[in-house]
């Protein structure tokens, strides 16, 4: 693991996710560290996106738990648990927007709550966090009326609305053509470095995970546990386990080395 | 091109093999042999090895297939093996295709008869547990109307007033015809048996109670849990399967305040004021039957004002914010706990309507066995 002596930031421990007695993943021990561009990746059906919903707090483990800088989320009470959640920005899988509200109502939205900016420092706000996703000029459409890809980048606007510490994305870059898969991944690492967070990201796009991640878990749908963990690209190359060579190395079959020691 | 009926003959080879010799042409439209038929020859015969033979095999397309993967799957399962001789290119490799992953078994939920539905002690537990979320949902709803009393909630005025516009003006043309038209009912039901009487003239005292006490808030309830309740509940499910009930518990802030309360608080500020409108058209409607019937508008007014009375527009009223607050709770619970898909919405918007009917009805009878007992 190369954290270059860089704190914890997010820690997952024991953690066993269930919809009632359906296991889904357990035992579940992992580190995310300050600054990490950390991608969740494993087959489709393998529990990646629960895996994001238990770290956001929208679903209670079955056991274990998840620390954030070493305090536990699910023991904390509903006020820190709110006041945690204020320095995450998220978006979702289908953008999570709230459609009845214009783009720049919904990148407001969160500055109206959480800060004491007038009506006017939020409007000038909105409109610099809507240039940096190149958005600026959308302000008064609803998300019904812009391009998927653009909803993807509004959704992105909204989280880092509050510059937040940590980034959560679900599925950033699916549903996107390959050029504004990979727009979107550069603007991600940029925002990231600028705004200093930590990315948790879950994805199955190939690119993005070897172009842009610095450490990963691996989840494996068979056996209902991780199977992976550390740098994508590091893995690929030398994880013990050969489904998880062959997912970063996409091929349906035993790899090369696989063939040669057969 | 005429085909050749299909068939198959169970050939034993030996004691461990047995010949399954496939004839004519497998296509589609060709009546084949029954599988159980094979199935219980194989059973009988018990024999360890099954092949299935293609040589005199014509045409062929998915019906052999299927027919192949019962026999693969029925060997599987009797732990005999199966295996293809001659059989044209193309369907081992489909056959491989179709066997390299196993079937799903969905896992066993034991047997559910018919009286299963019936069964006391389920029908008890479904009861307990819908009490117990209603009342946890009610516990929801108490502490944001607290915190919106304290002004800590995050509830936002813009979205109430857009709320009573949406449930408020949007909604007068149904409710004026509804009103009229059950004023006109009152009237008629009344007047047919009062005329045997000689009393038609008190057809005003029945359209003004009736109206006032029941049909009147009634009618606008039911009229808005079809209009307004099944919106809620649309509008709420479509938010849980776009994922923006999550986006706003993770902003930190509470759905019930930011989305329940600005459209619960709506209705029950509009729905009264419906009411009166409702209640003003109605006893028009009645107007307009009792004209026919010979009664004068003035004759009609002034009997309509002797039975008028605060009592009756009061219990009306009551009943208004009651049903105002059943129709938004079964409407933004319906949609809070939507499943995330399209389908989830209508079954959303069709429970919030079922069920904010049936609140109506037991509420209504409640509150009138309640002022019955008062002597209101």
């Amino acid at each position: 693991m190369t954290n270059d002596g860089r704190p914890t930031h997010i820690a997952v421990r024991g953690l066993t996710m269930a919809y009632g007695a359906r296991v889904i993943q357990r035992d579940l021990t992992f580190d995310i560290y300050r600054g990490d561009i950390f991608v969740i990746m494993g087959g489709s059906g393998c529990g990646k996106s629960t895996l994001l919903k238990h770290m956001l707090g929208l679903i209670n483990p079955a056991e274990g738990d998840i620390l954030y800088d070493g305090r536990s989320f699910f023991r904390a009470s509903e006020a820190e648990q709110q006041a945690m959640r204020q320095h995450w920005g998220i978006t979702y899988q289908s953008g999570g927007l709230f459609s009845a509200m214009t783009i720049a109502e919904n990148v407001a939205l969160p500055m109206q709550l959480y800060t004491r900016h007038d009506a006017a420092e939020i409007a000038d706000i909105v409109a610099y966090k809507l240039a940096l996703v190149g958005l600026d000029g959308y302000q008064d459409y609803y998300p019904a009326e812009i391009s998927g890809g653009m909803r993807k980048r509004a959704a992105l606007a909204r989280a880092i609305a509050l510059d937040p510490e940590i980034l959560f994305f679900d599925e950033p870059s699916a549903g996107l053509d390959p050029i504004s898969a990979s727009l979107l991944d550069q603007l991600i690492v940029e925002l990231k470095e600028s705004i200093d967070a930590t990315v948790v990201m879950v994805t199955h796009e190939l690119p993005s995970i070897l172009g842009i991640a610095s450490n990963s878990v691996y989840l494996d749908a068979e056996r209902r546990t991780m199977i992976g963990y550390g740098d994508p690209k590091q893995l690929r190359d030398h994880s013990e386990e050969a489904v998880v060579r062959q997912f970063l190395a996409r091929s349906p079959t035993a790899d090369e080395e696989e063939k040669v020691t057969q | 091109m005429a085909h050749q009926t299909p068939g198959f003959q169970l050939l034993r080879e030996d004691q461990d093999v047995s010949h399954l010799v496939l004839t004519g042409d497998w296509v589609q439209g060709q009546s084949h042999g029954d599988f159980t038929e094979i199935r219980t020859e194989l059973m009988h015969g018990a024999a360890n090895r099954l092949v299935a033979d293609g040589s005199a095999l014509g045409d062929w397309d998915s019906v052999l297939m299927a027919f192949l993967l019962q026999c693969h799957n029925h060997c599987r399962e009797v732990a005999i093996e199966f295996e293809t001789r001659q059989m044209p290119a193309g369907v081992d490799k489909l056959l491989q295709l179709a066997t390299t992953v196993k079937a799903h078994q969905p896992p066993a939920t034991g047997k559910t008869s018919w009286l299963h539905a019936i069964d006391p002690t389920r029908a008890l537990q479904n009861l307990i547990d819908e009490l117990r979320e209603s009342l946890a949902f009610a516990g929801e709803m108490g502490i944001a109307f607290y915190r919106l009393l304290l002004g800590k909630a995050n509830t936002r005025f813009s979205d109430f007033w857009k709320f009573c516009y949406q449930a408020g003006p949007d909604a007068f043309a149904i409710i004026s015809l509804t009103s009229v038209l059950v004023g006109m009912i009152l009237a008629y039901l009344g007047a047919v048996q009062l005329r045997q009487f000689g009393a038609e003239i008190y057809v005003a005292n029945l359209v003004v109670i009736g109206t006032l006490r029941e049909m009147g808030v009634l009618m606008t309830a039911v009229v808005m849990a079809g209009r307004t309740g099944a919106a809620y509940a649309a509008q709420l499910g479509s938010m849980q399967a776009n994922d923006e009930i999550d986006a706003i518990t993770t902003m930190g802030i509470s759905p019930v305040e930011f989305l329940i309360m600005p459209r619960l608080l709506a209705l029950v500020a509009v729905m009264p004021l419906l009411t009166i409108y409702a209640n003003l058209l109605g006893i028009v409607g009645g107007g307009i039957v009792a004209g026919g019937m010979g009664i004068t508008s003035l004759q009609y007014i002034s009997q309509a004002e002797k039975a008028l009375a605060l009592s009756h527009v009061g219990v009306g009223l009551l009943k208004s914010v009651v049903f105002a607050g059943l129709i938004a709770v079964a409407g933004c619970r319906a949609g809070i706990n939507a499943s995330r898909s399209s389908a989830g919405v209508g079954q959303a918007a069709t429970d919030a309507v079922v069920t904010a009917v049936v609140y109506l009805i037991v509420a209504d009878a409640a509150i009138n066995i309640f002022f019955q007992q008062m002597g209101v």
